[in-house]
């Protein structure tokens, strides 16, 4: 059916005369006239007409006041289908819209922008959801008929009291800043940066790199991570328009797109930054030890410390719990020794104040704790490693300088048994999702335990080997013909030591028998976890996460870097575990939606905002409370709430936090929601 | 403290050694034991192998028997721990099982009734620091212990301290002045009713817990189920055939090791019942 097929079928109604007799000559109606109601159903193919009958709909709507114009048509979205719209408002004087359809998040902006061409204002255009919240849920035609019936009826109540909104304009802080700065948030920051942009790249660590930058080789290609990576983090370091903001937090985030007022908590490293050589005088002299969390407690660090070797900034920091002059109030041997006279123990946390007009949220993975697995002896047995584990060993710059050595004689063992699946995919320990790169790196782990240690064997235990990517399968092939790994479909049922060897016990389910291999050192693929904190982040940035704690984005398949929050975005592995090809895949996608949005000269304000009546007002001030954006403040000299339109989002918090009835949000009035409320009971 | 007791068939019988040195220990220790009255079979392997509702009505008869007693019933068997926690799961969580039972007998008086091992009586109710004071020696004896299957697992149905790991017979026995070695065989499977139609597997499988025990230098095996105690000490000699290793290793009761501590006689422990003989080893370490 064509659109002029369309309109020869619809019904022109009783009512298209307005029934108080005057003629209304221009489209957008004063409140005195009767609106003139045009309501276009869509049969979306099959979506919703196979349960909702739409020529009884039609014909429904067609009786109802105010209603001078009913149409059903395939495709209302399609190019015919909005011309139609944009034709019948000018033929039928339509000053008000509703299309029923699908959910406005699909096609509102469609339907808004045929509108305008039609010459109405956008906003007296209005859907009606009769697919996602009708045709689709409801299998009943007759009942489904009625609902969509019902369901139109209240979006004409809704119509028939929106007032015509205008947008308004708003700056952009052209200035972005990532949280995190492993390669997702390095990489995302480069890009921005290289499209011209300041950007603030933050971590909470003393030093960027993340845990790349803990990495010995990477799949599929075996060139050593630090090899590719440090000119990453020297060009991230150098570059003029990134600002590195190391061993800080984000302590709060108000504002909205194009203008976020973040502060940030840069902590206090007992160092001046901007006097510290990173000659390394204060670690040699200092008396105390703990574990490296950066070798993942396979060495030592000193109290006052750099992580690693070629970290970025080369700055020492003081970790305060474990530093004797904190603890005791003796020693202050490091700043004896400082001859750039550095080291500055009364140092507080300082806050900052940042504008920018996007986040991107790069806040990587942790190793789900291996201490949580008593059948591979939570974690006390010093020769049953992580994934990360190995891979500080096989680093070049690791703490067996790239050999394989096992922790607990530095021996060099010669069986290897890998563990794949450890906490992923295993309801037990709450993960039911497969972490992605494990396949990968075990296979990894295996070729370069064999191309280290000749004469030595490698098992690998799976569930399924997942390689899909370019040259994955392929590696694995490798792993097993070029370097004879063993892999045994199966799980490992435990972990025990005899002795000096560790005795691994588990099936292999393709030949049907029990294994028992005795290995020297067994490496453990534990699931990816979210980094630490994240719930508390997400808060901030007013953004969701899973329930395996990712960071949610806005649309799985279309929008996989944008968050329902505008103007935050996410790159790496916060958002799904990801390896380094996918990450910085994310992360170039991350910056070229902030690059996109910084394009602009200014943001359009959505004008679906709230709105106060200062008469009624009385200034007690729970909508201040109850904004989640900063958006409510008080006049003081009028002594009533007021409300900063830019910064408003539209919730509605503000409106239900009201005691007597004084604000109300646009479009979303009282008197309208009772009027479609009263429109089904 | 009063506690129904429900000793099951095996400690009335292959097991009265068990029985002796609970009755013993109980006293000593001021946990007041009363026998449930009338008690019958747990159902054991073979009623939750044939038919559900049978094993959840034989524990179900008993928690019946023993909530004339007192609301807390303790039993020693691990098998008999085990269908008694089982069942009570299962009958909470299962409508129709509870209305099937619900025709020949008032299951609802038995919600809220407790099914206690004694080793969780002894450790959390007396309370370790009741037994450091009690004990009236320190046997110099380095133990393993041996918890087997049924106790810890399933984790959800058991819910003991940590089903990889326990602890709990370690801290009594540590309590009482023992030694215990930290060792992996902790929940090992003995082969438990295979003993009877694969004894090769039982031979296997109990080699293995005793020479690891023999290897981490234990002077000994603490149990706390009649069929690990039967698999363990019966088979030495066979094993030493079969395999040609020495194992010769004493099982005790965790009761009759804490007997012993808390200076109680031997023969009231029921001590010298089992076929592997300890007196070499009670001489040696002063406790004969």
């Amino acid at each position: 059916m064509t659109a002029e097929q369309a309109l020869v079928n619809s019904t022109e109604t009783a009512s298209a005369q307005p029934a108080n007799g005057l003629t209304d000559t221009d489209a957008a109606s004063s409140a005195r006239q009767a609106p003139r109601v045009g309501v276009f159903i869509c049969h979306c193919g099959i979506n919703i007409a196979k349960t909702v009958d739409v020529e009884r709909v039609t014909a429904e709507i067609a009786k109802e006041p105010n209603v001078v114009f009913a149409t059903n048509y395939t495709y209302v979205c399609s190019t015919p289908g909005q011309e139609m719209i944009v034709e019948t408002i000018k033929s039928h004087r339509l000053d008000r819209l509703v299309v029923a359809s699908c959910s406005p998040k699909m096609h509102e902006t469609t339907f808004r922008r045929a509108a305008a061409k039609g010459g109405l204002n956008p906003f007296l255009c209005e859907m009606a959801n009769i697919r996602e919240q009708c045709s689709w849920v409801h299998e009943d035609r007759e009942q489904a008929t009625q609902k969509a019936i019902e369901i139109i009826h209240t979006i004409l109540e809704k119509v028939k009291g929106d007032e015509a909104l205008e947008v308004s304009q708003v700056s952009i802080t052209r200035r972005a800043l990532v949280i995190g700065a492993g390669i997702a948030g390095i990489q995302t920051a480069l890009d921005i940066a290289n499209g011209g942009h300041e950007v603030l790249l933050l971590d909470r660590y003393p030093c960027i790199g993340g845990n790349m930058a803990r990495l010995g080789e990477t799949f599929p290609t075996l060139d050593c991570a630090s090899c590719i990576f440090t000119p990453k983090v020297v060009e991230a370091a150098q570059a003029e328009n990134i600002t590195l903001l190391t061993y800080s937090e984000i302590e709060e985030v108000t504002g909205s797109v194009g203008n976020f007022e973040v502060t940030i908590r840069r902590k206090a490293r007992s160092v001046d930054e901007s006097k510290c050589t990173g000659c390394g005088l204060c670690i040699e002299k200092c008396p105390t030890k703990v574990l490296s969390e950066f070798d993942r407690g396979m060495t030592t660090r000193k109290a006052i410390y750099i992580p690693f070797a070629q970290a970025v900034p080369n700055v020492a920091t003081i970790d305060k719990e474990s530093c004797r002059y904190y603890k005791t109030g003796k020693c202050k041997v490091c700043q004896k020794f400082c001859q750039a006279d550095a080291i500055v123990f009364d140092q507080e946390d300082e806050m900052i104040t940042e504008k920018v007009g996007a986040i991107i949220a790069a806040t990587g993975y942790e190793l789900l704790s291996k201490d949580v697995y008593g059948e591979y002896g939570y974690g006390q047995y010093p020769d049953v490693i992580d994934g990360l584990q190995l891979e500080r060993m096989l680093s070049a710059a690791g703490p067996t300088t790239g050999e394989i050595r096992r922790p607990s004689d530095g021996e060099v063992p010669k069986e290897v048994v890998f563990i794949q699946c450890v906490g992923s995919r295993d309801d037990s320990k709450g993960i039911s999702y497969c972490s992605k790169i494990c396949c990968m790196y075990t296979a990894k782990h295996a070729r370069l335990f064999k191309h280290r240690v000749h004469d030595g064997q490698a098992y690998v235990f799976y569930m399924d080997i997942r390689a899909g990517g370019k040259r994955y399968e392929e590696f694995v092939k490798q792993a097993i013909t070029e370097d004879d790994a063993v892999y045994l479909r199966g799980r490992v049922s435990k972990v025990y030591p005899r002795g000096k060897k560790l005795i691994v016990r588990g099936a292999d389910t393709l030949s049907g028998t029990q294994i028992e291999i005795a290995a020297d050192m067994v490496v453990l693929a534990c699931a990816i976890v979210p980094s630490p904190g994240v719930e508390d982040l997400a808060r901030k940035l007013r953004i969701g996460y899973d329930e395996n704690k990712f960071f949610a984005e806005a649309h799985v398949k279309l929008r996989p870097v944008e968050t329902n929050t505008a103007g935050v975005f996410l790159a790496g592995a916060c958002q799904a575990p990801k390896d380094i090809p996918d990450t910085v895949a994310q992360a170039g996608c991350a910056a070229a939606k902030v690059l996109s949005l910084f394009a602009h000269d200014h943001l359009t304000s959505e004008p679906v905002v709230a709105w106060v009546d200062e008469e009624v007002c009385s200034g007690c001030g729970l909508c201040i409370k109850a904004c989640s954006y900063d958006a409510r403040k008080m006049d003081q000299r009028k002594r009533v709430a007021i409300v900063e339109e830019v910064l408003c989002q539209g919730c509605g918090a503000c409106i239900s936090a009201c005691p007597n009835s004084s604000c109300e949000l646009k479009n979303f009035r009282s008197d309208q929601i009772v009027a479609m409320v009263d429109a089904v009971t | 403290m009063k506690y129904a007791y429900y000793p099951g068939c095996s400690l009335h019988a292959t097991a009265v050694d068990y029985d002796e040195s609970t009755q013993a220990v109980a006293k000593a220790l001021g946990v007041e034991l009363i026998e449930v009255p009338d008690w019958s079979c747990c159902g054991s392997t073979p009623a939750h192998c044939t038919d559900e509702l049978l094993a959840a009505a034989l524990p179900a008869q008993n928690l019946l028997a023993a909530k004339a007693v007192a609301d807390q019933v303790v039993v020693c068997c691990s098998a008999c721990f085990s269908r008694f926690k089982f069942a009570q799961k299962h009958i909470e969580e299962k409508d129709d099982l509870r209305a099937q039972l619900s025709e020949t007998m008032p299951i609802d008086e038995i919600e809220g009734m407790q099914v206690r091992h004694l080793i969780d009586v002894l450790v959390r109710d007396v309370g370790l620091e009741k037994i450091e004071q009690a004990k009236q020696c320190d046997p110099q004896l380095k133990v393993v212990c041996y918890y087997g299957c049924l106790l810890t697992r399933p984790p959800k149905v058991t819910e003991w301290d940590d089903p990889e790991d326990p602890q709990m017979m370690d801290d009594l026995l540590r309590a009482a002045g023992m030694e215990t070695i930290d060792w992996p065989f902790k929940t090992e499977c003995c082969g438990a009713t295979f003993a009877l139609t694969r004894t090769d597997i039982v031979l296997r499988l109990t080699a293995e817990i005793l020479q690891m025990a023999r290897e981490v230098g234990a002077d000994c095996i603490s149990v706390a189920c009649p069929l690990c105690h039967a698999n363990l000490d019966m088979r030495q000699d066979d094993i030493r055939k079969k395999f040609g290793v020495e194992c010769d290793i004493p099982i005790f009761y965790f009761t009759q090791l804490l007997g012993l501590a808390l200076g109680l006689e031997k023969r009231d422990l029921g001590i010298g019942r089992a076929l592997v003989n300890c007196d070499e080893l009670l001489t040696a370490k002063g406790l004969a």
